[in-house]
């Protein structure tokens, strides 16, 4: 169970405008109303390890048959994604790097139905998830993967660096993107709009020094900037054991409290967790009363599990073992996790979820027929976007007789 | 002596069993070096020397170089790998501010000379950003330092011993271009050849083409395409250490 929602008493305390908003953002799913279908179901969730902090979110969650479908059909859109992708680099169509998300969908679909669109989120590499939440097209993921004009940074950002409003990458250096998303957090409070930044990491990138300078400043000046590492407990080809003195990653953060959601558990919607720091605007007036935390950061650790290796020149087992992988795809999966919910709790039926399952696998067709398709961008705007407002200059290609124009 | 068939990777080995053999106090650490590094250049070292003298560390190439800057300054021999120059970044200031001054700032009471940092170094065609550069440039004006670049497994192997033997922080790029795409017989045996000594390659009377690492390869070709076309005759030098640089062969 890696994925289930609340919603209880955010759904009904949410204004109109927000659930407009998040239904405007949401895939649409036709909304049959089968006599025999429940409508919602509640699941119990266990209580998560914390760290100075004196209660706990809830531990029940509420999820509608409408929630369900959509975080349904976007971890299954993820998951094919990135098998495609993982299919496209061995026929070297994509190249240079990819790091596929696979197994992991649960925390950025978690994520995402937590926060707002105008809310902001920065993470590492293996954001091609992140990209898809929020909001980019398959086919312009998948295009910016194989380097065409039609990919989402125009084919000159590739796999590592996708962007989208209100999402900031997508970043190749380790722990870099952690003091941004500080940054991030201050200009959102600087501007007053009331809007969070979640800042992502791995297991690998906790053992940097500059995101225990960000924890610092962001304690300081409580900043609305909500830490979350990613624990897929391997760092690259190390695991967490060998890789850090303590593997309680939630703590590390110090002064900043933190949380853990353990594998065996279902990622938590972020909602509860917003509304817990209060963060969470909406609630802010009704729910601080029942949850009065000081507001300032908070540190959450998912402990999540990737299929692939680090990245496509990384088998993956030489450092694990192929029964570990198989036990985790066996008995953790989030997508057969919920499915098993959603039809044990009768949300939905197999052959529903089937339906869902044979659409994401015509939309990836067709994204991936569009990214094979597309043109590449034209040679001449290799230089450009070097500099800003600047006249054209040249640019030095590969050996001294290329030159580039570089336009602004 | 003997000499064996290496590419660049295998010489950077050989090189470096040689200096863990001759030297006790000489240990090597990094990212991911145990098993042999993600470029291969430490297989077999760990299980030859033991666990205390080859080891990992956590993904931190500040902490890394700091740490390794303690280790020599404590008067061990260390090798410390950053797994791409590209990451060096992180450790700038460490490597700047503290390796480089250290034997300055105390009077010469106090050195960091045993330190070697290793980088794969420049372009492979598909690195991107982040897999791909040279950053021998922002080290070159740092009083304080050696940078040493080689073009070759034979080269590499001299010069890499050279570095480690050198009481003076050194940093050292290895174009993992080549890693595998230069092969050569090697010397089994340890050999050092100079730092901040350039090589002439070839003589020429019209103009000097200065190289290093990869791009000597690629200025030999010039050279010879210029003699055939142009008739120009050129003098190819690899520079090798880039900082002490060679000037009077250059200027000569």
């Amino acid at each position: 169970m890696r994925k289930m929602l609340l919603a209880a008493l955010s759904r009904v305390l949410q204004g109109p405008a927000a659930a407009a908003g998040r239904t405007a953002s949401r895939v649409v799913v036709a909304s049959r109303n089968y006599a025999d279908f429940a409508n919602e179901a509640t699941f119990e969730i266990k209580t998560c390890d914390l760290h100075r902090l004196e209660e706990g979110p809830p531990t029940t969650a509420l999820m509608t048959r409408e929630e369900g479908l959509h975080y349904y059909k976007t971890m299954q859109t993820i998951r094919r994604m990135e098998l495609k992708s993982d299919q496209l680099y061995k026929q070297k169509i994509i190249r240079g790097f990819c790091h596929l998300y696979d197994g992991q969908e649960a925390c950025c679909v978690g994520l995402e139905a937590a926060i707002k669109p105008t809310d902001h989120v920065i993470t590492a590499y293996r954001a091609h998830g992140f990209t898809y939440a929020r909001g980019v097209p398959v086919r312009e993921i998948l295009a910016e993967l194989t380097g065409r004009k039609g990919g989402c940074v125009k084919g000159k950002g590739g796999s590592m660096h996708m962007y989208t409003k209100n999402f900031y990458g997508g970043n190749g250096i380790v722990g870099a993107q952690v003091p941004l998303g500080a940054g991030i957090a201050l200009a959102c409070k600087y501007f007053g709009k009331n809007e969070v930044c979640l800042t992502l990491y791995g297991d690998g990138a906790a053992n940097q020094g500059q995101i225990f300078e960000t924890y610092n400043m962001a304690a300081l000046w409580k900043l609305p900037c909500i830490f979350i590492c990613e624990n897929n407990r391997y760092g690259m080809g190390t695991s967490v054991e060998r890789a850090a003195a303590s593997t309680d990653y939630y703590k590390r953060g110090d002064f900043i409290p933190g949380l853990r959601v353990s594998t065996r558990w279902p990622v938590y919607c972020l909602k509860r967790l917003l509304v817990f720091t209060g963060w969470d605007r909406v609630k802010l007036q009704t729910l601080c009363v029942i949850f009065p935390l000081p507001k300032g950061p908070i540190l959450m650790e998912l402990q999540t599990y990737r299929y692939h290796g680090h990245s496509m020149s990384d088998p993956g087992i030489s450092y694990r073992t192929r029964e570990e992988i198989q036990e985790v795809r066996s008995k953790s999966d989030p997508i057969t996790l919920l499915k098993d919910r959603m039809v044990n709790n009768n949300l939905a039926s197999i052959e529903e979820l089937k339906e869902i399952d044979v659409a994401v696998r015509k939309e990836i067709e067709e994204a991936a027929q569009f990214a094979t398709t597309d043109p590449e961008p034209p040679l001449e705007e290799l230089g450009n976007h070097i500099y800003y407002n600047e006249p054209p200059f040249e640019v030095r290609g590969p050996n001294q007789w290329i030159r580039y124009k570089s336009v602004s | 002596g003997q000499t064996q068939k290496m590419n660049l990777f295998q010489s950077i080995t050989s090189a470096l069993d040689n200096a863990l053999a001759k030297d006790p106090s000489a240990v090597i650490f990094g990212e991911d070096v145990a098993f042999g590094g993600v470029f291969r250049c430490t297989v077999g070292l760990r299980d030859k020397y033991g666990k205390d003298r080859v080891f990992n560390t956590p993904l931190c190439e500040q902490g890394i170089v700091g740490f390794a800057i303690g280790v020599a300054v404590a008067g061990a021999t260390a090798i410390a790998e950053i797994q791409f120059a590209d990451y060096i970044f992180p450790a700038f200031d460490q490597i700047v501010n503290e390796a480089a001054k250290y034997r300055y700032r105390s009077g010469d009471l106090f050195n960091c000379g045993n330190l070697t940092i290793r980088a794969p170094w420049g372009c492979v065609g598909h690195g991107a950003l982040y897999h791909s550069q040279s950053p021998e440039a922002f080290f070159a004006h740092c009083p304080g330092i050696k940078v040493v670049i080689p073009r070759s497994p034979l080269q590499a192997k001299g010069l890499l011993l050279s570095c480690i033997e050198d009481k003076n922080p050194c940093i050292f790029f290895e174009p993992k271009i080549l890693y595998r795409a230069a092969v050569e017989q090697v010397p089994v045996e340890p050999y050092n050849i100079p730092l901040s000594q350039a090589e002439v390659l070839q003589t020429g009377s019209d103009v000097t083409l200065v190289a290093w690492g990869t791009q000597v390869h690629v200025i030999k070709e010039v050279a010879a395409m210029a003699q055939e076309k142009l008739g120009v005759s050129c003098e190819v030098i690899d520079l090798r250490t880039i900082l002490p640089w060679d000037t009077e062969t250059v200027c000569k």
